[in-house]
């Protein structure tokens, strides 16, 4: 008699998707597919100049154009105060520019138009003076003594440093240094990149003055951020601010921060009393938008000579452009950096972190990670593949013995976290097994017959997720929890809505099948709703893959808080006291007669029509989550790779994923958000970069320079799974949706890197480009930092 | 509301180049006043309403844009929409008939081909025209012929089962 | 993402095109495949004030062999015709080894070899793969047609030697002496990047004697590089591992690579020379027909 949960789409289940039924009929709602009725066009004037100061802007020609309705300045902005605003890091980040541009691609002008052609010719007649300042283009030039001084417009700023953070015992840690047999060093740079999701951003802004409500459509990840922001910056009140985030086209972070475009055509619809549309070129994404990591590392590992870590040391460069605008918790000026290690049993550890303005697009987001954990697990593994070498021991061996161990947990990493869970070894070995571990040797010894170079590398890592507690985490002072509230109708079916936000993240799917597990409602009678912060209960959105970890345990708990008021209305209708009522997966029973019982169905009913006396009508609830600590997944990644030594290209022939996420809601799911981060990973150990020239100009700005792999470069990925549900979320998931981006370029690196051992090559930076590659195995030197850029190219 | 996208017949403003263009859309006539220089996937998307054609960048790299134009795949950014007077295009929107699902979508259902949706449009036209010169193509002919679509969500792996699956239905059918 | 505003014709007739051309003095383009032109207007790289699209010309779309063994592509041939004719990948390796490497397949759906070859992109695959076969590009204007070697038709980057009001209506590839053999190699870090290196060989050949030979070079030099002169150590040769070696450095020597964020020159100098002694040497293991 008992419902079979897969089969009612429960946990387990691999559902087919909700939101593909949309999609496949090419009927998404983008922000681009919203058309208001009188709708603007806007268009931006970007600066072609990464530093310059501002002498005059002549919009005259502009204006003068047919179908041109408003032109905005940066003066006009600065006369309602909105020339400037606050950014996620306690920064100020410019909205149209004033009294300087600062990096290439800074939005300089707005025109808005009867059509986005119209706004696009009259941009091409403003006419901008620019006085060209020397730009700086990395950190080394921020930091010289006489540098130019970049945010020259914040009182109190010296010179271009932002800030310097510590964590971590540095006596201890030198102590360390002091007693150890071997001391492994390497210096990495994780060059900057672009979540570039395929959709770039934009919004539609209406705001109508009869009513006084500004509805804003945009692309966000987290629409209560923008709408708390919004209040904030345009001073109107917040419960006229209705941000809706329809069906957004992939965000991996870049849809995080609030870009000026948003705020400018706020204002312009303000203005105009008309919609106003902006819709951002890729150009503009790329040279403008939250671009990702560019951190600089010194790593040094003190190793006893059996192998054993006796202290670790970082020191971090970041480079985040001209404004600070991480998206990321306040206490943490360099994110979740400190993660790194967590794996691994170290007694200490220490880290010094300092930040740097150069002109560049502002950021960083968190591409795709908590908070810089792709690049602390980065380093980790490289630090680690270098140690094991340095020590000549293998690397799976050291990895073995360095490991936080199954009956460790919970345990406190050296830099203060608390891990909680994790069955490490056995992912490594059920990895090495399926990559052929053992047989590699042979292998390898093959192929250098035909003249080719094989390598193996791995990546294991644990990584926070599900950010956070209350204790430890707020961004810009907002506590980082998350909400879901639930209504079952009178028939049984149900809505539910959250704070999160989908991006392709497969919600609407997937917290029906929380539901579905917790309740026994099939998931095909709950309809998701997410996005409208009208509707929606507050949360923080969707980045660092927190949904499941805080918004997915939020589902768990309101529907249980239903599923208590449904046993009152279940014992009611058996007549019989609640301590007598029994549930199993859509049915509450009388204990001892499991035959006697009543459906969820019937419990919805009653909620509408048959109450007990006392109680109030209706069947719903909202909770509110905040996590009591970070989801510790953890991976184990190995590639294998072949290098042509002629041409430096080197292509992947088998690569296999062990990933432990805990519990999973929907395999299906689960695995193409592997996948999907998996060739991220790969595009960033390959190809996918951007760097800027000694002018200033961005390598990387469009996509014939920005590269992303094609079906026919990408590899083919095998997928394992190991399950250790985490012990604090209520239904032990831990959540997925970065581990293969956090932890999948090492992986690639240090494949490259086994196969060129021998060459007496320790490192080259990504991406690893064939003439990079090449260079390094002809002259045995490591190749470190950015590609050489010749200015004009 | 700007001349550039009316589907009504009206006289064009004066100094602006207009014509008047006919388009065999999913099987439809559609009549539309376009200035030269209107992009086909903006006469698509905003003329038309079938907004299910993306546009995902201006270097005409990424396909998501991808239309079918007399039966072989082009991207709609990269041709006007006067070039198409008199022409065919078949957009997604076309895919299904009045009472199914077209195999390819039906299989990027089953496969869990898609995620965000974004490069899917382009991707199934894309693959529909595979399918209509092979319809038994292998791992590597269908990774071939999609390598002109980007995808930033599902690693591809995903797509080429989906492309599969159709294609063994609609052989299926066949027979 | 949205071009400058323009006057566009679709005329029906050669003759008509050309006196679009011809009236345009100078500002109109032809636009056949539109790859390439259509990108350079939403850039605003390019503005014309008047845009000729040929499409619709009939009887643009062949690819012919004559009986003297000439191969002709008409104007509006796209690069997936070449990509897909058995013909061209018994008859003519080299251009059947380059047509699946041109952009990606959906651009190949449009794009056409005669337009690419007038583009005269340095990076170009169709202008080398001419240079190589040591074709020539037939061209209409006022006063008629005329012939134009490979040699004079391509000037410099993004420049070749059409007036204004000519149209270049069909592409001719001399036929072998003997049997036509060669390939095409080029160094993409992905699908429709631009070349780091593209190398174009083609091979005359009587039995395993070179009877002539051709090679041209893309995205090593400010234009598409003619490296015809190295022919000389193989005429008359067989491919033998000195043969192949001497011809592949002497192509190698004329390639004008600069650094860039693709690589150095000497990186790209080296694909050159690698490149060239592949196409050789699986040439040379091939049988005769």
């Amino acid at each position: 008699m008992s419902l079979n949960e897969v089969k009612i789409g429960g946990m387990g289940a691999s559902r087919r998707r909700v939101e593909d039924n949309r999609f496949i009929r090419g009927k998404g709602n983008y922000v681009d597919d919203i058309v208001l009725p009188g709708m603007l066009h806007m268009e931006i004037l970007r600066s072609p100049v990464a530093h310059a100061r501002i002498k005059s802007i002549d919009t005259s020609a502009a204006w003068d154009m047919p179908g041109v309705r408003l032109v905005l300045t940066g003066e006009m902005m600065a006369a309602r105060n909105l020339a400037w605003m606050p950014t996620l890091s306690y920064d100020t980040a410019a909205v149209l520019a004033t009294d300087k541009v600062r990096f290439q691609g800074q939005e300089v002008c707005a025109v808005i138009a009867d059509d986005p052609y119209i706004a696009k010719d009259a941009c091409g007649k403003i006419v901008v003076d620019y006085e060209i300042l020397p730009p700086i283009v990395n950190p080394v030039q921020a930091a010289a003594p006489d540098a130019v001084q970049i945010r020259d417009d914040k009182a109190g700023q010296v010179g271009n440093k932002i800030f310097d953070w510590e964590i971590g015992d540095k006596a201890r840690t030198d102590n360390a240094f002091a007693d150890a047999d071997v001391v492994s060093k390497i210096e990495l740079h994780y060059p900057r990149t672009h979540p570039s999701p395929m959709e770039t951003c934009g919004s539609l802004a209406d705001y109508d003055r009869a009513t006084g409500k500004l509805t804003v459509y945009l692309t966000t990840q987290a629409p209560h951020i923008v709408r708390a922001a919004v209040a904030m910056v345009a001073e109107l009140p917040e419960q006229n601010i209705r941000i809706v985030s329809p069906d957004i086209g992939g965000g991996f972070g870049n849809k995080v921060p609030i870009y000026p475009g948003y705020v400018v055509a706020i204002l312009a619809s303000i203005l105009t009393e008309k919609p106003v549309k902006w819709i951002e070129d890729k150009t503009g994404n790329l040279t403008s938008t939250g671009f990702g990591r560019d951190v600089y590392l010194k790593g040094e590992m003190a190793l006893r000579k059996d192998g054993k870590i006796l202290g670790v040391r970082m020191n971090t460069i970041s480079d985040h452009g001209a404004f600070f605008a991480d998206a990321q918790p306040s206490k943490f000026k360099i994110g979740l950096m400190h993660s790194a290690f967590a794996a691994y049993d170290i007694p200490t550890a220490h880290m010094f972190a300092t930040g740097y303005y150069t002109n560049k697009a502002p950021g960083g987001v968190a591409y795709r990670c908590s908070f810089r954990v792709t690049e602390a697990m980065f380093f980790q593994e490289r630090m680690v593949q270098a140690a094991a070498d340095d020590l000549g021991m293998d690397q799976a061996e050291f990895r073995r013995v360095n490991f936080v161990k199954d009956e460790q947990h919970p345990h406190r990493t050296a830099f203060g976290f608390l891990t909680d869970s994790g069955q490490y070894e056995k992912c490594l070995d059920i990895g090495l097994e399926a990559i052929g571990y053992k047989n590699f040797a042979a292998e390898k010894a093959e192929a250098a017959k035909r003249g080719r170079l094989l390598g193996i590398g791995i990546s294991t890592m644990t990584e926070p997720l599900g950010a956070g507690n209350s204790r430890e985490y707020d961004i810009l002072g907002i506590k980082m929890f998350d909400s879901a509230e639930l209504r079952i109708h009178m028939s049984g079916k149900a809505i539910l809505r959250t704070g999160s936000r989908g991006q392709g993240t497969g919600h609407e799917t997937t917290w029906a099948q929380i539901v579905a597990h917790e309740l026994g409602i099939p998931a095909d009678d709950i309809l998701v709703e997410e996005g409208d912060t009208d509707t929606a209960p507050f949360g923080m959105g969707t980045y660092a893959s927190r949904s499941t970890p805080v918004a997915g345990a939020a589902i768990a708990m309101v529907a249980r808080k239903v599923r208590a008021k449904a046993r009152k209305l279940a014992a009611h209708l058996l007549e019989v006291s609640e301590e007598d009522i029994e549930w199993e997966l859509g049915r509450f029973y009388v204990r001892g007669n499991q035959e006697r019982g009543v459906t969820i169905q019937d419990c919805a009913m009653a909620a509408y029509s048959n109450m007990p006396d006392g109680m109030e009508p209706g069947l719903e609830n909202v909770a509110y989550y905040d996590p009591p600590n970070l989801t510790w997944p953890f991976a184990c990644y190995i590639a294998k790779v072949e290098i042509d030594p002629e041409t430096g290209v080197w292509d992947v022939l088998q690569f296999v994923a062990v990933d432990d996420c805990g519990v999973r809601i929907n395999p299906m799911i689960v695995e193409g958000q592997i996948m999907g981060g998996l060739t991220e990973a790969y595009a960033m150990a390959n190809m996918q970069y951007q760097t800027y020239d000694e002018e200033g100009n961005i390598i990387g700005g469009n996509y014939m320079d920005f590269l992303l792999p094609t079906a026919w470069e990408t590899p083919g990925f095998e997928l394992y799974e190991v399950v250790t549900p985490c012990p604090h979320h209520p239904i032990g998931a831990k959540g997925v949706g970065e581990c293969a981006t956090v932890g999948g370029p090492a992986a690639f690196v240090n494949a490259v890197m086994d196969a060129l051992k021998d060459k007496g090559v320790r490192n080259i930076d990504m991406p690893l480009m064939p003439n990079r590659v090449y260079e390094a195995l002809t002259t045995g030197k490591d190749i470190y930092g950015m590609p050489p850029v010749r200015s004009g190219n | 509301m700007s001349s550039l996208y009316e589907e009504i017949n009206t006289p064009p403003a004066s100094d602006i180049p207009v014509r008047r263009v006919t388009i065999n859309v999913n099987g439809e006539a559609r009549t539309a006043n376009v200035e030269p220089r209107l992009l086909l996937a903006h006469l698509l998307r905003q003329g038309f309403k079938l907004t299910g054609t993306h546009t995902g960048c201006d270097t005409t790299n990424c396909g998501a844009c991808t239309v079918l134009f007399d039966g072989r795949p082009i991207k709609s950014c990269t041709m006007f929409a006067v070039q198409a007077d008199g022409h065919e295009v078949q957009t997604v929107e076309g895919l299904a008939s009045a009472s199914e699902l077209h195999p390819l979508q039906e299989g990027f259902k089953q496969e869990h081909a898609l995620q965000c949706g974004f490069c899917t449009p382009g991707m199934m036209m894309a693959a529909k025209a595979l399918l209509e010169e092979n319809l038994n193509p292998t791992e590597d002919e269908i990774r071939w012929a999609l390598s002109g679509n980007l995808c930033r969500c599902t690693g591809y792996q995903n797509i080429v089962k989906a492309v599969l699956w159709a294609a063994e239905k609609m052989r299926a059918e066949l027979n | 993402m949205y071009p400058s505003r323009f006057k566009y014709e679709s005329p029906k007739t050669i003759v008509e095109a050309i006196k679009l051309l011809d009236a345009g003095k100078g500002d109109a383009k032809v636009l056949a495949g539109g790859q390439s032109l259509v990108p350079m207007l939403k850039l605003r790289f390019a503005f014309p004030d008047q845009i000729v699209d040929i499409n619709n010309i009939p009887g643009l779309d062949y690819i012919r062999f004559d009986a003297d063994g000439s191969l002709h592509i008409g104007a509006l041939v796209r690069h997936e015709h070449l990509e897909k004719s058995v013909e061209i990948s018994m008859r003519q390796p080299t251009i059947a080894a380059a047509a699946p490497l041109v952009a990606d397949p959906i651009v190949r759906a449009r794009g056409t070899f005669v337009g690419s070859v007038c583009h005269a992109d340095p990076q170009g695959d169709w202008a080398a793969t001419m240079i190589a076969l040591h074709g020539s590009i037939v061209v209409q204007g006022p006063k008629g047609k005329r012939t134009i070697a490979m040699k004079d038709f391509v000037l410099g980057p993004y420049a070749n030697s059409l007036n204004y009001n000519e149209i270049a209506i069909e592409a001719v590839i001399p036929a072998p002496k003997g049997v036509a053999r060669g390939g095409y190699l080029k160094l993409e870090r992905r699908v429709g990047d631009f070349a780091t290196a593209s190398v174009a060989v083609a091979l005359d050949m009587s039995g395993d004697t070179v009877l002539n030979a051709g090679f041209a070079l893309a995205g090593v030099g400010g234009k598409t590089i003619d490296a015809n002169e190295a022919a000389s150590a193989l005429i008359g040769q067989k491919l033998t591992e000195a043969t192949i070696a001497k011809a592949a450095q002497l192509v190698a020597a004329l390639a004008e690579p600069r650094t860039d964020h693709r690589g150095s020159a000497e990186y790209k100098r080296h694909i050159v020379e690698t490149f060239v002694k592949r196409i050789l040497v699986a040439n040379s293991a091939q049988k005769v027909a």
